[in-house]
């Protein structure tokens, strides 16, 4: 199992353990307690070979499975078998990238196929050897293990071809799918060796790696293995299976958590042409039509009423509420104390707030499944093929081997895609008929039966010492566990959800005296706190950043230098820091009346990294942003061209949510329905984003979230130091309309060049 | 039952005449490259060509199609602008996840047709309406540029000869 | 002594003279009336059938219903600036409806706006048009209701301020204002704009939102149809001026506009115009569109308050095509435009003309040649959607993702753009108006 680059370890923690589960962020950290790091460890198995892909090579196809993730068959196809699920991330290509290092094959002569569901072959360790992707797990997961499960096939093929030839096997050596033996300049292709090197004994133990100075592929940039069949609309998304008979199903469901059906007047829908049945479920109304707008056309006909149960008068105000008197009157549990508060300093407190969000993945959610007396098949693109395998055993009673699952593409996940929900429901309608079914849930269903990030309310407080430096930092995080509901065991015995307060317990800079802790405070029954791109991370780098932001100001410093001062043991993030801060050129020249830039630092899923966000505030309150400069280090990069696609996207994935987003609760449901009132960013929205890396051969750290988490401090310190408003409460935009003539006189008062005074 | 030219091809399809050519595509037709994402026209992953323009299947009610001819992603390859596209979104490694790419290629494709060296402003213009919650905008513009003038500025491009693997399909 | 006895005599004089003006100007008309011919309820037809027709066309359902709920349930609130009223039940359910009213009754409020108790109806009910109608189609109208489910639902109880819960104050309201009186044709004009005029007062109560009314909310007869705005919208000037009113209009072009609420180079209905097209007007028969178009034609042109000059050529729209701004334009990339880009051009095409459907063509209409932005601001929060011509027309509501000083951006490119005028909408306007609907 990797771990990722070292940071200074602070011996002050109540819990040596916790300290470091913290180094590897979000998700991943919950698995780690669950002590399944041995099962994990046997998860990713590069000598164990897949039973069916076993008796396959029994009959000589494939010719030569030496392990789950590597087939070769006689006409010399290599077919490479996904252990992680692929929803945008590039991790297809990262770990073809890995697997084909170690074999000695080009990536153009490799296919990549879905994993099926088995956890045992391809469960993932930072996960607790669960099948699931997520946490910006599957690179430093795999790093080790996928390039062994080359290696070990490597191994074989040479073994077979010097055999052959009657050579010594270290004499020989692979390139482009062949193994060579140089001194007499022949040549076998793995084709012509797959089926002897099936037969050949496993090898005991590990085998030694290619040194890093002979990488052909990784460190290179590479076209992504999906380029090609997602530019021709060919790739499969769940959305897209045809299975024969198949019909169209869509769904409403109670608009209340945790409402339920009460009945339901069908006699106009089924009257409609092309709308085939009308389902009931307890909380739920299905309609089925021969296509989809059948189904839609017929589900507005319906005449529901609902038992609106217990939240029918919730509201966000409720729901702030209840945050506020939990971090008043809640039991807080320590996840970090270290000294005391001092009794002398300038004190500086803030409390800020963080809302519900969805995630919108572009693809509307969606299922198919076709439930027979003997066997229930599914089609859908999931992040958790296990818990969906597991719910279908639960719901249909049959035995797991006569659930078929089939993996698809993911149009986005988000961590939306970690819940079985909508493969539960499918189930549930599919059951009551006896053809497949494919579930597509509008995009208002979508994002009203969402499981959303949830809401946080923190307290944060420091005190300065003569310096304005900070001698004591405490942070108080409130707010919903999604872990004490995806995976209770990763509690720990005192009840903390380490993720709650990933990169604030933990924070890059020294801090003579800390306090960090988390109060529980549940969500109302029937709505669900779920995963997001990064939950801990990009909640608390907001809060933290923001802060630090302005504890510099308090001290009336600049938020580089101060933040440079207390780095000066953490060569790591200082780096980063001073990387973004000479890229964008940081206090050289002057800027135009109404701009400011914001620097945002941290060390989320194992990686380090700063944006430096260069934003204008208008006289009318919008922000535009002009360029965001990032500094990073992610140890090794296995595909650069995959890194930046990630910084990329994660920034502007935490833009969108940090500018417009943030659901509403009103009569108990949620009011946002669509992309007209759930707002993302465009096209002509996006900064020019330069991305500078800090070269190491470290194992890699995670990608897939970092951009995300530290986009919001970064823009909410851009945005004060353009116009003087201090975002404490998430979107900004509503933050700022709110404190609309504060922003506009202070963007006027920066027009007439008075910088100072905007900035109070 | 209406008739429709799809990519060249003449469909009978029975389909009440306000129903979205999205779903008729999708559900009728089989063509499952153009996707849904909003049904609201707000994101663009349905957009498909008609009489060479872009626009948003999923409010294009199929009664008044007779006789226009409607091209999907599926035939983008056919036209000159569209191989362009093609080819500069894989010069740049565009795609994410791909579900919006449908989309944002087919408004691409129109633009570049259209307009032989867009600015910055006019791929703005065009291609504001295409949502991707992936956040592969900044690679957009660079691939737009890279297929209009055939020079680009792009922040990194992979050569063909990296090659282009086939990927996992179901 | 003497003083006080001339005083009282006074008073008492005066109470009676009083008295005696207020029964003469509230004395009700008895007589039946005749209609003029309508195509859609033709004396052969059935009672029910003619019922139905005339109910439509008087478009009781729209405020008679709320929505989601049973039709003609009641309960639809009108915010008056004074306090809010709500509609009645109107289905012939006996103890929350009008089941027990008899024939006389249900003609007296519909000619004279008193209900069954005696009570004075307020003329947000719109007897004041109503009065027109012929006992006949009245009671052709209560047929129809009566066929209806009887649905028991009570509306709330309206909330007014003092003095204006007091229903008998109304009386002396009627006494000034209220004529009661049947519709009696104009034999020096055709058949056919008697039945038109009859379809446009009687029936359509096209004045009750398109006529400015006074101090004490009574229409303003001088300026018939002259346009006005009432609950956030503007009900535009339809009389036969040229420049300002549907003057300029093709006969075409008004009858589609009517059936269909829409019509090339005249944009959309949306708000209150386009329910009355969805549950009225699209109902009409060919010839009694006709007949109501030849009536409008007839209504004296007047400028009105605030006219609107529909431009039919702005200069940004006409250097645009149909998938992008003009190069000037585009260069300025004003904020308006960037957020039109995104959330609009999608179906409203950068030339004026609709994208996947001619409903979202915004040349020549006068919502985005108003420089107050009045409805356009209304349509861009609030959205529309209605179900027209078999289809159904739908925009969705910005209101809740975008700020008030976006949507007066937005709006002011629209109106610069579309109307090629200089849009006059501020964000605290759209502040105000978020609030109503
Ligand atoms: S699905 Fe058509 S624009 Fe979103
Ligand atoms: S690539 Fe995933 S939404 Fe665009």
């Amino acid at each position: 199992m990797s771990t990722p680059t070292d940071t200074p370890i602070d011996s002050t923690l109540i819990n040596p353990d916790r300290r470091k589960a913290l180094k590897f962020g979000g998700l991943a950290i919950g698995f780690l307690w669950l002590g399944g790091g041995k099962a994990a460890l046997a998860a990713i198995n590069p000598l164990r070979q897949s039973d069916d892909a076993a008796v396959a090579a029994a009959d000589g196809h494939p010719a030569f499975a030496p392990n789950a993730f590597v087939c070769i068959d006689t006409d010399g196809k290599v077919r490479l078998v996904m252990p992680n699920v692929e929803m945008g991330q590039s991790i297809y290509t990262g770990t073809a990238m890995l697997l084909a290092e170690e074999l000695g094959v080009d990536l153009a002569h490799i296919s990549v196929e879905h994993a099926p569901s088995n956890a045992q072959l391809y469960g993932t360790a930072l996960l607790g050897g669960e099948q699931a992707t997520g946490g910006s797990t599957s690179t430093r997961n795999g790093w080790e293990s996928l390039r062994q499960a080359g290696a070990v096939a490597r191994l074989l093929l040479v073994q077979a071809a010097a055999a052959q030839w009657k050579v010594a096997a270290d004499s020989c050596t692979v390139e482009h799918g062949e193994v060579v033996h140089g001194a007499s300049g022949r040549r076998l292709g793995y084709g012509a060796l797959a089926a002897a090197a099936g037969k050949l004994p496993m090898p005991s133990g590990a085998i030694p790696l290619k040194d890093p100075a002979h990488y052909t592929l990784i460190g290179k940039p590479w076209r992504r293995v999906d380029a090609a069949i997602k530019v021709n609309g060919e790739a499969q998304f769940g959305i897209d299976v045809k299975v024969p008979g198949m019909k169209i199903a869509t769904v409403r469901a109670c608009p209340v958590f945790g409402g339920k059906l009460a009945s339901v007047d069908d006699s106009r829908a089924r009257a409609l042409p092309g709308v085939v049945a009308v389902i009931k479920l307890d909380d739920a109304v299905a309609v089925i039509g021969d296509h989809y707008w059948a189904a839609l056309q017929g589900l507005q006909a319906l005449e529901i009423s609902w038992d609106l149960g217990a939240n029918a008068h919730l509201d966000t105000a409720e729901l702030t509420r209840q945050l506020d008197e939990h971090s008043r009157t809640g039991k807080p549990i320590v996840a970090r104390k270290q000294g005391q508060r001092p009794a002398a300093g300038k004190s500086v407190e803030a409390i800020y707030q963080l809302p519900l969000l969805a995630h919108a993945t572009m693809e509307p959610l969606n299922a198919t499944v076709h439930v027979s007396a003997d066997q229930c098949e599914i089609w859908l693109g999931t992040q958790v093929p296990n818990r969906v395998v597991a719910a279908a055993v639960k719901l249909t009673g049959l035995p797991e081997e006569k659930i078929i699952f089939h993996n698809f593409f993911l149009g986005g996940g988000f961590g939306r895609r970690l819940e079985a929900d909508i493969a539960v429901q499918a189930i549930k309608i599919a059951k009551q008929v006896n053809y497949p079914v494919k579930v597509i849930w509008s995009r208002e269903e979508d994002v009203r039966q969402e499981i959303p990030r949830p809401m946080y309310y923190d307290r944060i407080s420091a005190v300065l010492d003569p310096d304005g430096r900070p001698d004591y930092w405490s942070h108080r995080t409130t707010g919903a566990s999604v872990a004490a509901r995806w995976i209770p065991a990763a509690l720990s015995k005192d009840g903390l959800d380490s993720d709650t307060v990933e990169c604030a317990a933990e924070t890059p800079y020294a801090v003579p005296n800390v306090l960090s802790e988390w109060v529980p405070c549940d969500l109302p029954q029937g709505l669900l706190p779920g995963w997001w791109r990064g939950v801990g991370p990009t909640h608390n780098l907001f809060v933290v950043e923001s802060f630090m932001d302005e504890l510099a100001h308090a001290a009336g410093q600049d938020p580089l230098a101060y933040r440079r001062a207390l780095l000066q043991k953490n060569p790591r993030a200082l780096a980063v820091l001073d990387l973004a801060a000479e890229k964008i050129g940081w206090g050289k020249g002057s800027l135009p009346p109404g701009v400011g830039r914001g620097i945002a630092l941290g060390e989320p899923f194992g990686s380090a990294i700063c944006a430096i966000v260069e934003a204008e505030v208008t006289a009318e309150g919008s922000v535009r942003m002009r360029r965001v400069v990032v500094g990073l280090d992610c140890g090794q990069m296995v595909n650069p061209s995959s890194v930046s696609a990630q910084v990329q996207g994660g920034l502007l994935f935490g833009f969108s949510a940090a500018l417009y987003n943030g659901l509403t609760v009103k009569n108990g449901g949620i009011v946002e329905s669509n992309f007209n009132d759930y707002r993302n960013l465009r096209i002509n929205e996006t900064p020019a984003i330069e991305l500078h890396v800090v070269q190491t051969t470290a194992s890699p750290g995670g990608m897939g979230e970092v951009g995300t988490a530290i986009a919001a401090p970064a823009l909410a310190n851009a945005v004060f130091a353009a116009c003087g408003v201090r975002v404490r409460n998430l979107p900004i935009e509503r933050a700022l309309a709110a404190h609309h003539e504060e922003a506009r006189k202070a963007v006027a008062r920066r027009k007439q060049g008075d910088r100072a005074e905007a900035l109070t | 039952m209406i008739t429709l030219q799809v990519n060249g091809e003449a469909h009978q399809v029975d389909a009440p005449p306000d129903m979205p050519l999205l779903w008729v595509l999708r559900d009728l037709i089989g063509l499952t490259g153009t996707k849904f994402g909003c049904g609201i026209a707000q994101c663009g992953a349905c957009t498909v060509h008609l009489d060479g323009q872009a626009v948003r299947s999923c409010v294009l009610p199929v009664g008044a199609l007779a006789g226009k001819a409607i091209s999907t992603i599926e035939t983008l390859d056919q036209s000159d602008a569209g191989r362009k596209v093609q080819q500069a979104w894989l010069t740049v490694d565009v795609v994410q996840c791909g579900y919006c790419q449908s989309g944002q290629l087919m408004s691409a494709a129109a633009l570049v047709a259209g307009n032989p060296n867009p600015s910055d402003n006019d791929i703005d213009m065009a291609m504001a309406g295409n949502i991707c919650r992936c956040g592969t905008y900044v690679r957009i513009r660079e691939a737009i540029k890279l297929a209009a003038t055939g020079h680009t500025d792009a922040l990194q491009v992979i050569p063909d000869d990296a090659g282009t693997p086939s990927g996992a399909n179901s | 002594m003497k003083t006080l006895k001339r005083l009282l005599l006074l008073l008492v004089v005066l109470l009676v003279l009083g008295g005696g003006a207020y029964l003469l100007l509230n004395r009700t008309d008895p007589s039946p009336g005749t209609a003029p011919p309508t195509a859609g309820a033709p004396a052969t037809a059935t009672v029910l059938q003619r019922g139905e027709y005339l109910t439509r066309a008087a478009d009781c359902v729209v405020c008679h219903t709320e929505p989601g709920k049973q039709p003609f349930s009641g309960g639809v609130a009108f915010k008056l600036p004074f306090g809010t009223i709500y509609s009645s039940n109107i289905t012939a359910d006996a103890d929350t409806g009008i089941g027990r009213w008899t024939d006389d009754d249900f003609v007296r409020a519909v000619h004279d706006g008193i209900d069954a108790d005696g009570k004075r109806l307020y003329p947000a009910f719109p007897y004041t048009s109503y009065t027109a109608l012929s006992r006949d189609d009245v009671l052709a109208i209560k047929a129809y209701l009566f066929s209806l489910p009887k649905i028991s639902q009570r509306p709330p109880a309206n909330d007014l301020s003092f003095p204006f819960n007091q229903r008998w104050a109304i009386g002396f309201w009627d006494a000034v204002f209220f004529k009661s009186k049947r519709f009696t044709a104009d034999s020096s004009q055709s058949p056919q704009w008697n039945s038109g005029a009859y379809l446009a007062t009687a029936l359509g109560h096209c004045a009750e939102c398109h006529t400015p009314r006074n101090f004490a909310f009574a229409l303003k007869n001088n300026q018939a149809l002259a346009g006005t705005t009432l609950q956030g919208w503007r009900a535009y000037n339809i009389t036969s001026d040229k420049a300002h009113g549907i003057g300029g209009w093709s006969d075409q072009a008004l009858a589609q506009y009517l059936a269909q609420a829409h019509a090339e180079g005249h944009g959309s209905a949306a708000g209150p115009m386009a329910e009355v097209v969805q549950h009225s007007l699209q109902y009409l028969k060919r010839d009694d569109l006709d007949a109501l178009v030849t009536y409008l034609r007839s209504v004296p042109a007047k400028v009105g308050s605030d006219p609107i000059n529909i431009n039919q050529q702005p200069a940004d729209l006409i250097a645009s095509s149909a998938a992008a701004p003009g190069a000037t334009e585009a260069e300025k990339a004003s904020p308006g435009m960037q957020l039109f880009a995104g959330a609009c051009a999608s179906c409203h095409q950068w030339n004026g003309a609709g994208r996947e459907t001619p409903y979202a063509s915004l040349l020549g209409s006068s919502t985005v040649n108003d420089p107050g932005g009045q409805n356009l601001t209304q349509v861009i929060l609030h959205g529309s959607d209605m179900h027209v011509a078999d289809q159904a027309v739908y925009m969705p509501a910005f209101a809740h993702a975008y700020t008030d000083a976006e949507i007066a951006q937005l709006s002011n490119f629209v109106i610069a753009h579309y109307g090629g005028k200089t849009g006059s909408v501020t964000a605290r306007q759209v502040g105000e108006r978020r609030q109503q609907q």
